[in-house]
């Protein structure tokens, strides 16, 4: 029954959805209202179709359906309920379906809010959300459809892989990471909007201005809950590692991040109009391209989705958007000419521009890097696996420039600074810089790039301060305001700019926790019998108990430990290992002891039989927390930057009306 | 407009597009086998149903060593009719299909035999000495020994009836 009406609910939506993307080009083209209408309730149609596939999904999930093959390979009687719902997403077949969802969602918000301001552009835009929403229904309606059915259908299920069943933000991490990657289809969209119309002035920048912040906000937390989950589930107590599927993940942000701070040129200064195109073609390239890595198999990934064969399809797909963005960036280029020019080489322009190349450059690497084994089998025949030792030394050193550039961005006058403005602007954080270099040196701190590292996050932080800091105190002076009230009347007044700085300091916030994370790591492995001890930085670390027992899904062996600071006892840690029935490694599962000055991770190797001894792997990774604060401070800049304006949503109607009604401006 | 311009784009895209198609001919995860060429490790295998082999007895016989295991889901399913068939068809041809069920319970094994209503001699791995011997990283894996007692290929995954009988017709 689900089966059915899942395969029909599919089918329907793909025709639904290539319609409009017909219609609504055609109409837009012809000058048809009726077409263009009709494709704007294809939007809607699809997005109805896709919010019913998925309750039909978890329905069949919860429950516990197993006649339709993915429930049978993703859920099982024993699986609990949480984990059973977010099953949807933890295989191909069910993300496709997810991925459909959230684009048609995005679609449908595009066509709400734009609809009015956009008349134009937005049939055109309708066409390209709808033409790729038929891809990806197309896939999930023939080689990958979460629908198909199984006969006859097995007493229970394999249940959804081990590793996705272990921590709650699997729950958030993908759909996240999906809205951040679908979100960029908004304003690709209407980038093609505007080199189909040829209208290709700033109005398609201020159209998607607000969408790739969105876009770019999901994306960032979705790659960051990304390193909090393999740090939490994967015990290695890392939280990146260059796998392809992460850098499949970074290129969109690194190519999106390029793209949010070139937009302002263009606003500004009318310039870097073709890049600007090339830059969001690339990123949305990028998003599936990142899809395309996790479900084709080409590469070795901790990632990789059961090898299906939807990655020739993806391929293709990849192929036509292209060559199709790229040919008609072509086509158009004579109309897409500079009307600015560069004026100085110290401006705003310049700062932006370098920031551009190097995080051009930043994403060139971590694709040769991840496409190098490919590369090196196709042209020489050997296997090779490019590692963390590349990216480092490739990519450290652009992330440094990368946040003195930041540190200066924001506060470097358009066209030509004056020295004058330079020294106003920047003697202060670059003494606290030098500062905060000595103090880290005096602290441990060994080596160039550490140090950099230290002192430009000190000076890039102190910028964004100081520029609080003094539009606070202008407030107060004029308006005699509190504290907090200047502030958040000086946030609103300019919420891109602050949004922007704010964004800037969580950016500070994780680089200084992966420096520090990584300078300052300490690790030990010891086997150790009951009651004894070992030592590792200020802790120590005593192995009283190992206790097993049986649940629904998984049999469980786990470890007490007790934890001291200077004889007295700061926690007690309980590192255990699972084994699941369908799986013939066990899955070890950290505890990890977190503190704002250091997180303590501890991993249970192995023990014997009898439980009279452990082997215990002790980590200590000093400010990782800083990590994920750093994280959520960045969503919040973002939140801050997109914020709608009470002002310009009110003032909007009365817009449209002088327009309409001419004799009464 | 000048020709190199509209030339650029199929210029630049085309080699990429190349290299990601050329990524689907290769299987990052395959790991060649070194036990390919060399001779079998021994075993015996003690049957489910009571019986024993083991390489010595088998010489000259060419064999189909297939690991497997009842929680295998999909992929051993996939595979059970395959081999069986296989089986069938050659086992009056001088070819032996055996098959070594891993980290299992035998209540399950034995349920799973009289699904497929397999016929070939099939037998558990106590100690798991077999699948460390063979290098066993997953289930299932099968070996093609040949007469010789040298292992002739060595496949990963679930098998196919076109896949076994092109590897058995090799040996033979």
């Amino acid at each position: 029954m689900i089966s059915t009406l899942g395969r029909f609910t599919m089918a329907l939506a793909l025709g639904i959805a290539l319609y409009g993307a017909i219609v609504s080009i055609l109409g837009a083209r012809r000058r048809k209202p009726a077409l263009i209408e009709s494709g704007r309730g294809a939007v809607f149609a699809v997005f109805g179709l896709a919010t019913f596939a998925v309750l039909l999904m978890e329905a069949a999930l919860v429950g516990r359906d197993f006649s339709i093959q993915y429930v049978a390979r993703n859920a099982s009687l024993g699986t609990p309920l949480l984990y059973t719902v977010i099953a949807m997403w933890g295989a191909l077949e069910g993300s496709i379906l997810l991925w459909i969802w959230i684009l048609a969602f995005m679609s449908l918000l595009a066509v709400v809010i734009e609809g009015k301001r956009n008349r134009e552009a937005m049939p055109y835009a309708t066409g390209v959300l709808l033409s790729i929403s038929a891809f990806f229904l197309f896939l999930a309606a023939f080689p990958a459809n979460p629908f198909t059915a199984i006969f006859p259908p097995p007493a229970d299920g394999r249940g959804p892989n081990p590793l996705l069943q272990n921590h709650p933000l699997m729950a958030i991490h993908p759909p996240c990471l999906y809205a951040g990657y679908v979100g960029w289809s908004v304003p690709y969209a209407f980038a093609m909007a505007a080199l189909m119309t040829g209208r290709l002035g700033e109005e398609w920048i201020r159209t998607v201005r607000r969408w790739s912040i969105v876009a770019w906000g999901f994306l960032t937390v979705g790659v960051i809950l990304g390193g909090w989950w393999s740090y939490e589930v994967l015990g290695w107590g890392g939280y990146w590692a260059w796998d392809p599927v992460e850098n499949a993940s970074l290129l969109p942000w690194l190519t999106g991040t390029a793209f949010l701070h070139s937009i302002m040129i263009q606003e500004r200064r009318k310039m870097l109009k073709v890049w600007n195109l090339a830059l969001i073609i690339t990123t949305f390239a990028l998003t599936i391209f990142g899809t395309f890595l996790t479900r084709s198999g080409i590469l070795s990934s901790v990632h990789a989705f059961s090898e299906s064969t939807i990655g020739p399809l993806f391929l293709a797909f990849i192929g036509v958007i292209l060559l199709v963005s790229f040919g008609f960036l072509v086509y158009r280029s004579d109309g897409l000419k500079a009307e600015g020019d560069l004026d100085s080489l110290v401006s705003r322009e310049t700062a932006f521009l370098m920031n551009n190349l190097l995080l051009l450059g930043f994403a060139f690497a971590v694709l040769l890097g991840t496409l190098f084994p490919l590369i090196s089998e196709a042209v020489r025949g050997v296997k090779v696996s490019v590692g963390e030792p590349f990216f480092n030394k490739v990519n450290v050193p652009i992330g440094l420039v990368l946040i003195f550039l930041m540190a200066i961005g924001p506060l470097i006058a358009w066209r030509r600074a004056s020295l004058d403005s330079l020294r106003r602007n920047f003697s202060l954080p670059l003494l606290l810089a030098f500062l905060g270099t000595g103090v880290s040196s005096i602290l441990g701190v060994r080596g160039l790039y550490p140090l950099l590292a230290f002192s430009l996050a000190m000076f890039a932080a102190a910028t964004v301060i100081q520029e609080f800091a003094r539009g606070v105190r202008a407030r107060r002076q004029i308006s005699g305001e509190g504290y907090l009230t200047a502030l958040s009347n000086l946030t609103r007044r300019s919420r891109r700019r602050y949004g922007g700085l704010i964004v800037h300091l969580g950016v500070v916030l994780v680089v200084i926790g992966i420096t520090a994370s990584t300078v300052f790591r300490l690790e030990k492995e010891v086997s150790l019998k009951r009651g004894e001890s070992m030592h590792l930085g200020r802790y120590q670390v005593r192995f009283d108990d190992l206790t097993a027992w049986q649940e629904a899904h998984r049999f469980v062996v786990q470890g007490t430990f007790t934890v001291l600071n200077a004889n007295r006892q700061v926690a007690e840690m309980r590192p255990s290992k699972r084994f699941y029935p369908s799986e013939q490694q066990p899955i070890g599962t950290v505890d990890v002891r977190s503190t704002p000055r250091e997180d303590l991770y501890l991993i249970l190797s192995s023990f014997t039989q009898d439980g009279a001894s452990a082997t215990l792997k002790v980590l200590i990774r000093p400010l990782v927390m800083w990590i994920w604060i750093g994280g959520a401070v960045m969503a919040l800049g973002a939140l801050v930057a997109i914020w709608p304006d009470r002002r310009v949503l009110a003032a909007e109607p009365v817009k449209e009306r002088v327009a309409w009604q001419p004799g009464r401006s | 407009m000048a020709t190199w311009k509209k030339l650029i784009v199929p210029i630049v895209i085309t080699p990429i597009l190349l290299l990601l198609a050329y990524g689907f001919k290769t299987n990052p995860r395959q790991v060649p086998s070194p036990l390919v060429g060399n001779s079998a490790p021994p075993f015996a295998l003690s049957s489910f149903d009571g019986g024993t082999t083991g390489l010595e007895q088998l010489r000259g016989t060419a064999i189909v060593l297939n690991f497997w295991a009842s929680w295998c889901f999909p992929a051993c399913f996939e595979e059970a009719p395959a081999l069986e068939a296989a089986w069938r068809a050659y086992k009056d041809r001088g070819v032996m299909v055996l098959g070594v069920d891993i980290q299992d319970r035998e209540a399950d094994a034995k349920a799973f035999i009289e699904r497929f209503k397999l016929s070939f001699p099939n037998g558990p791995d106590p100690q798991g000495r077999m699948s460390i011997d063979y290098g066993v990283y997953g289930v299932p894996e099968t070996f093609f020994i040949n007469r010789e007692g040298t292992i002739h290929y060595k496949h990963v995954g679930a098998l196919t009836k076109q896949m076994l009988q092109g590897k058995i017709e090799e040996m033979l």
